[in-house]
C-alpha cells in the first residue's frame, strides 16, 4: 500500500504539485546529518522493520526529556500503553500454556480411566473366560468402550490380534499390548510434563520486558518516521520558556546546540518569527490549543509559510510546563490561495471596470449620436434655411413698398439669426469633434484689435467709446490663427457692446509670463511647433472689458456653457444664442489658451483669454509686410504698426478718431467713401500723402464689416439701388447714418471720376499689366474700363496661362480672378510666389503646369521685387479675402469690378 | 415733340428697370464706358452676354437633366453666368445664380431644378428688358436724338 502510493507520488503527480522537502536539499554543511538523512522510503515496506529510518531528524533533549515523558500525563501515558500491552502478552502467554496444560491433565485421566477398565476387564475374564455367550451384553459393552475409545485417542493403532478371538492365547496377547500401550502413555504424559517445566523454566527467563519494550517503542517511532519522513512537518516541544527540548524535522543546517535550550527568537531572524513567539507563548498562557498561520521570513530559509499547531502541555498536577507544537509548511498553498484571492479580486475588479467601461462606451455613444444628429440636423436646416435668406434677399432687390420691405427686412435679419444659430452649433461641433483645423499665419496684433473695434463702431448705435490699448512690448508681428482670434475677439466685443449701454467698451493687450497651466501643457506646444520655426513663444494676455451691466456671480459658472445666458430675462431682453461664449472658450482652448471672466454687477466684465503666439522674426516683419497684412487694402502708416492706443466714437456723434498722430479727421467714413472719394483722395494727396490710407482704410472698413456681419450674399453696398440688407437688423432697420448715405448717392455723379482721369493718365508710365480671367464679358467689360483709365493690358484665361505669360514678360501688376478653369488664380498665386522665392517653377511643374513652356525661359529671371497680385473675388465664402491673403495675393477687388475699385487698386500699385 | 416724348420713356422705362432690381449700378458703370470711341459698347456687351448666357442656360438644362448630375460640371457653369451677369449688372440673374450655386453645393438637385427655372426667368426678364431698352435707344437715335445720360434719382 504505502510502496504503491510512494509510487504513484513519483510517477504520476500530475495534478499535485510536486511536493518538495520541506527545507532546501543543498543547504551547505549538512553534510554530517544528511548522510543519514533518507529522503525516499524504502522500496518494499511491508514490514514496519524494512523501513529505513532516518534518526538523526529527531533531536532531543535526552536528560530532560525521560523527565518530561514522567512528568506529563502524555508521557506517562504512553509508558503505561506499553506497559499494558506487554502485560497483556504476558497474560496470553501464560492462558495458552494453561490451555495446554489443561489438555494434557485431560489426556492422563482418560489413559488412567482406561488402564483401570482393562485391569477391570482383566479380572473378569479370569474369573469366568467360558461363559463368553452369556456375556454377549458385555462384550458388547467392550466393544463399545473401544471404540469410545478409540475415539477419544485419535490417531492411535489399532491393536492389532492376530490370534483367534477368545482363546487364551488371544487374551495374553491383548494384554501384553495394551500394557505396552499404557506404557508408551506414560512415557508421553512424562515427556509432557518435562516440556511443561521446561516451558515454565524459559517463560521465567522471558519474564524481563525491556527487550519487548524497546522493541515496541522502536517500532512505534519507526512508524511516525515511517510517516512523517517526507511530511513537511516540523514538531517539537518547547517548555514553558519556550525553550526548545525536543524537535523534529529541523532545518537541515541547525545543530543540536543551535536548538536544544533556545527559543525561537535565539535561533531564528527576520519577519514571522516575533509572531510565532508570542502566539506561543499565547496558547501557554490561556491554555487552549490553537493553529494560526504565521508567514516567516527569514535569512535562513527565506519566505515561507507555516501553518502551526501548538497545544499547551501539563504535568501531572495539572501545571503548564511547556508547549507542543507542530507546524506544517503551506507556502504553496498560500501563495495559491493568494493568487486565486488576487485573481478573484482582479477578475472583480475587471470585470467592474468592464461595466463602467460599458456604461461609459454606451454614454458616449449617445453623446456623440446626439451630436452627429445635432450636425446633421443643423446641416439639413441650414440648406433650405439658406434657400429662403436667398430668395427673400432676391425678393428684396425687387420693387416693394416702406411696409413690405419692413417685413422683409425682418424677415432676412431673423432668418439670417437662425442662420447664424445654426454656423454656430456647426462651429461647436466642429471643434468637439476635432475637425476644427488652427492655421499659423503672420499677422499684427494692433491691426487686429483696430479692425475689431472699427468694425464693431461700424454698427454701433450707443454712445459708447470702443477703445484698444496695446502694450509696447506686445509684438508688431505674430504667428497665430488670426481667423479665430478675430471670431473671439468680434465675439466678446460684440457681447460687450451688447450689454453695455454706456461708457466704454475696449481691448487691452498685454505681454505676460508663461502661465503655470501651459508648462505641462504638451497640446499647446504641439500647436505651436505646426508652423516648424524656431521663434521664440509669447504669451499675450487680452482682456475685453467694459462699464456694462456686469454678471452676477451666481452666473458666472454657466457663462461658458452652451446655450445658457446668465438669465432668461436676459436671453429675452438681449438675444443671441447662448453659443458665442462656449465657441469663445473652445477655440481658445483649442489654442492652448484659457478664457477667463472677472465681472462686478452694474460696473462691467473683463474677459481675459491668454493665449501663446510665435513671434515672428524681424527680417520676416520687413520682408512680409504686405503679404500677412490684416487690413484690405491696407498701407500701413509709419507709425500705425506700433500705435498702442485707438479710440472710436459711435457713428452717430458723427465723430471718428483715429489715435495716430498724423490722421485726427471728423468726417463720417460713410460719406467719404461713398460720396466723391477720387476727389478727397486727391486732396489729401496734395496735401498730406496719406490719406490715401485714410480713404482706402475707410472702404476696408466698409467690406469689413459686411464681412464680419457674414453678408456674403449682400448685394454691393456702394450700389445703393436699395436699402442694404444687412444681417444686423439694427442697422437695417433704423440706422438713420444708412438712409442718409444713400442719399448723398443719388448726388454723387460718376462723370466726376471720369473728370479726374486726365491728371492720373499723365502721372502714370504705361506700366504692364496681366489680366487673368476667363469670363468672356468680365474680360470686355474691364478692357474698356482700363481703357478708359489709360492702360493696356495682356489676358490671360486661367492659371495656366497667367503662369506662362508671366515667365515670358515682365509684368508690374496682375488682377487675378478666384475661380478659374485648369488652375485656379489661388493656386495660381501661390505658384507665382514660389516662384518668386525659388527662382524656379520646380513647384508649378509639380503642379502640373506645362512645363515646356517654362523650360524656355528659365533664365528669364525676374527681380526679386514681389510682383503685386490683386484677386478679383465674387465675394462668397469660398472666396473670403483671408484666403487671398493665405495664399499670397496683396488685395483684391470684389466684383463686379466697377471703375472706380479698378482705379484705386491702380493707383495704389502702379506708381 | 416726339423724340421728347421717346427720350423721357427711356428714362422712365431705364429707371423701371433698376427700381425693379432687373439691373444694378454696375450698368451704369457699362453706360459710362461707352464713349465716341466706342458707341456701341453696351450693346455689344450685352449682347455678348446674351449669346454666352444662351449657351450656359442650354448646358445647365442639359446637365441638370442627367440620370446622375455631375455637380462639378454644373458649379462653374452657374460661376460664370453669375460672374456675366454680375458685370452687366443683371441683379436678379446674379442673385438666382447665388442661391443656384448653394444648392450645387449642397448636390440637391431638385433646388438646382428650381433655380435653374429661377434663373431662366430673370434672364429672359432681362434679356426682354434690355432689348426693348435697345430698341428704344435705337428709335431714338434713328429719329436723330441723343440718348439721355442717366441719372440714378431714386
Amino acid at each position: 500500500m504505502v510502496c504503491e502510493m510512494e509510487t504513484d507520488h513519483q510517477i504520476d503527480e500530475m495534478d499535485v504539485e510536486v511536493l518538495s522537502s520541506m527545507w532546501p536539499e543543498d543547504v551547505g554543511g549538512t553534510e554530517p546529518d544528511n548522510q543519514f538523512n533518507v529522503e525516499k522510503p524504502a522500496g518494499d515496506s511491508d514490514t514496519l522493520k524494512e523501513v529505513d529510518i532516518a534518526e538523526k531528524r529527531t533531536m532531543a533533549d535526552l536528560k530532560r526529556l525521560p523527565e518530561l515523558m514522567n512528568t506529563t500525563d502524555q508521557g506517562s501515558s504512553q509508558l503505561t500503553n506499553l506497559v499494558k500491552q506487554w502485560e497483556y502478552m504476558q497474560d496470553h502467554a501464560v492462558r495458552l500454556l494453561r490451555e495446554e496444560l489443561k489438555i494434557l491433565t485431560k489426556q492422563r485421566e482418560e489413559a488412567e480411566a482406561k488402564e483401570l477398565k482393562i485391569i477391570e476387564e482383566h479380572n473378569f475374564e479370569t474369573e469366568e473366560p467360558e461363559n463368553v455367550p452369556v456375556l454377549d451384553e458385555s462384550s458388547d459393552l467392550f466393544r463399545r468402550f473401544k471404540e469410545k475409545k478409540s475415539d477419544a485417542l485419535v490417531g492411535r493403532k489399532r491393536i492389532e490380534v492376530d490370534e483367534e478371538f477368545d482363546t487364551v492365547a488371544y487374551w495374553k496377547q491383548k494384554a501384553l499390548s495394551l500394557e505396552k500401550m499404557l506404557e508408551a502413555s506414560t512415557e508421553r504424559e512424562r515427556r509432557l510434563i518435562e516440556k511443561l517445566n521446561e516451558s515454565l523454566k524459559t517463560m521465567e527467563s522471558h519474564s524481563a520486558p525491556v527487550e519487548e519494550l524497546t522493541q515496541n517503542l522502536k517500532r512505534a517511532e519507526g512508524f511516525l518516521h515511517f510517516i512523517l519522513q517526507n511530511a513537511p512537518i516540523v514538531m517539537g516541544h518547547q517548555d514553558k520558556d519556550l525553550r526548545y527540548l525536543f524537535i523534529y524535522n529541523k532545518f537541515p543546517t541547525l545543530r543540536e546546540h543551535d536548538i536544544l535550550g533556545k527559543t525561537d527568537v535565539e535561533i531564528f531572524h527576520g519577519g514571522g518569527v516575533k509572531e510565532s513567539e508570542d502566539f506561543k507563548r499565547e496558547v501557554l498562557e490561556k491554555g487552549k490549543a490553537s493553529k494560526r498561520e504565521i508567514t516567516f521570513e527569514t535569512d535562513l530559509f527565506g519566505s515561507k509559510t507555516f501553518l502551526i499547531y501548538v497545544e499547551p502541555v501539563y504535568n501531572k498536577a495539572g501545571e503548564k510546563i511547556g508547549i507542543n507544537y507542530m507546524g506544517m509548511e503551506v507556502t504553496d498553498q498560500v501563495r495559491k490561495r493568494e493568487k486565486m484571492a488576487k485573481l478573484r479580486e482582479d477578475n472583480a475588479v475587471r470585470k467592474a471596470m468592464e461595466s463602467e467601461l460599458t456604461k461609459t462606451i454606451h454614454i458616449t455613444e449617445e453623446t456623440m449620436r446626439a451630436k452627429q444628429m445635432l450636425a446633421t440636423m443643423s446641416h439639413e436646416i441650414r440648406s433650405p434655411l439658406s434657400g429662403v435668406v436667398g430668395m427673400a434677399e432676391i425678393l428684396s432687390t425687387t420693387k416693394l413698398d416702406k411696409e413690405q420691405r419692413q417685413l422683409l427686412n425682418v424677415m432676412i435679419s431673423s432668418g439670417d439669426l437662425v442662420l447664424q444659430l445654426i454656423n454656430d452649433i456647426l462651429d461647436l461641433s466642429k471643434v468637439e469633434s476635432g475637425v476644427m483645423k488652427l492655421e499659423a499665419t503672420k499677422f499684427r496684433p494692433r491691426e487686429v484689435v483696430k479692425h475689431v473695434l472699427q468694425t464693431a463702431a461700424a454698427s454701433l448705435k450707443k454712445d459708447l467709446t470702443l477703445e484698444g490699448n496695446i502694450a509696447d512690448e506686445v509684438p508688431i508681428l505674430v504667428v497665430g490663427d488670426v481667423l479665430r482670434i478675430r471670431q473671439i475677439l468680434t465675439n466678446l466685443i460684440s457681447n460687450a457692446i451688447k450689454f453695455t449701454h454706456q461708457g466704454k467698451v475696449g481691448i487691452k493687450l498685454k505681454v505676460i509670463p508663461e502661465p503655470s497651466f501651459a508648462s505641462d501643457n504638451t497640446l499647446n506646444a504641439d500647436a505651436q511647433e505646426q508652423n516648424g520655426m524656431a521663434e521664440t513663444s509669447v504669451w499675450i494676455r487680452c482682456d475685453v472689458y467694459d462699464t456694462g451691466i456686469g454678471i452676477p456671480e451666481n452666473a458666472l459658472p454657466c457663462l461658458f456653457k452652451k446655450y445658457m445666458q446668465a438669465s432668461a430675462d436676459h436671453a429675452r431682453k438681449y438675444g443671441g444664442t447662448g453659443l458665442g461664449l462656449a465657441i469663445c472658450k473652445q477655440l481658445v482652448e483649442l489654442m492652448g489658451g484659457q478664457l477667463t471672466v472677472t465681472s462686478q454687477v452694474n460696473l462691467g466684465s473683463t474677459f481675459t483669454f491668454i493665449l501663446p503666439y510665435k513671434v515672428a522674426t524681424a527680417n520676416d516683419h520687413s520682408d512680409d509686410q504686405e503679404e500677412f497684412s490684416d487690413m484690405v487694402d491696407h498701407q500701413p502708416e509709419p507709425d500705425d504698426t506700433t500705435e498702442g492706443y485707438f479710440q472710436f466714437k459711435p457713428l452717430l456723434g458723427s465723430i471718428y478718431s483715429n489715435g495716430g498722430p498724423v490722421i485726427s479727421n471728423n468726417f463720417l467714413p460713410h460719406k467719404v467713401m461713398l460720396n466723391s472719394p477720387v476727389k478727397l483722395i486727391n486732396g489729401f494727396v496734395d496735401n498730406t500723402g496719406q490719406s490715401e490710407a485714410v480713404q482706402v482704410e475707410n472702404g476696408d472698413y466698409m467690406d469689413e464689416a459686411r464681412h464680419e456681419t457674414r453678408s456674403g450674399h449682400c448685394p454691393e453696398y456702394e450700389n445703393g439701388n436699395g436699402p442694404c440688407p444687412s444681417k444686423e437688423s439694427e442697422s437695417c432697420s433704423s440706422s438713420q447714418a444708412s438712409s442718409e448715405m444713400e442719399s448723398e448717392l443719388t448726388v454723387s455723379s460718376p462723370r466726376e471720376d471720369v473728370k479726374t482721369e486726365p491728371e492720373v493718365r499723365e502721372t502714370i508710365k504705361q506700366p504692364n499689366i496681366l489680366l487673368v480671367e476667363d469670363n468672356k464679358i468680365n474680360i470686355m467689360v474691364a478692357k474698356s474700363m482700363m481703357k478708359q483709365l489709360g492702360y493696356t493690358f495682356d489676358i490671360a484665361n486661367n492659371g495656366v496661362e497667367a503662369i506662362t505669360a508671366i515667365n515670358g514678360s515682365s509684368y508690374d501688376l496682375v488682377l487675378m480672378d478666384v475661380c478659374m478653369p485648369v488652375l485656379d488664380g489661388l493656386k495660381a498665386t501661390r505658384l507665382i510666389r514660389a516662384y518668386e522665392e525659388s527662382g524656379t517653377w520646380d513647384a508649378a511643374v509639380e503642379a502640373g503646369v506645362d512645363t515646356k513652356k517654362l523650360e524656355n525661359k528659365q533664365l528669364h529671371v525676374r527681380s526679386t521685387n514681389r510682383l503685386p497680385i490683386i484677386a478679383m473675388t465674387a465675394n462668397t465664402l469660398a472666396e473670403s479675402s483671408e484666403e487671398c491673403y493665405a495664399n499670397g495675393m496683396d488685395s483684391f477687388i470684389s466684383k463686379p469690378v466697377t471703375l472706380q475699385k479698378l482705379k484705386e487698386c491702380l493707383q495704389k500699385y502702379l506708381h | 415733340m416726339e423724340l421728347v416724348q421717346m427720350q423721357k420713356s427711356l428714362q422712365d422705362y431705364t429707371k423701371s428697370l433698376f427700381l425693379e432690381g432687373v439691373l444694378d449700378s454696375q450698368f451704369l458703370q457699362l453706360q459710362q464706358l461707352q464713349d465716341e470711341s466706342n458707341p456701341d459698347f453696351v450693346s455689344q456687351v450685352v449682347t455678348l452676354f446674351f449669346q454666352d448666357s444662351d449657351r450656359i442656360l442650354n448646358d445647365l438644362s442639359l446637365s441638370l437633366d442627367q440620370q446622375v448630375v455631375d455637380f462639378k460640371k454644373v458649379d462653374p457653369h452657374v460661376h460664370q453666368l453669375k460672374g456675366s451677369s454680375s458685370s452687366i449688372g443683371a441683379q436678379r440673374v446674379k442673385n438666382a445664380c447665388v442661391v443656384f450655386r448653394t444648392f450645387c453645393e449642397q448636390q440637391n438637385v431638385e433646388g438646382c431644378h428650381r433655380c435653374l427655372q429661377q434663373v431662366k426667368q430673370e434672364y429672359y426678364l432681362v434679356k426682354n428688358r434690355l432689348e426693348t431698352l435697345f430698341k428704344l435707344e435705337q428709335q431714338i437715335v434713328a429719329s436723330g436724338g441723343v440718348i439721355p445720360a442717366m441719372e440714378l434719382g431714386f
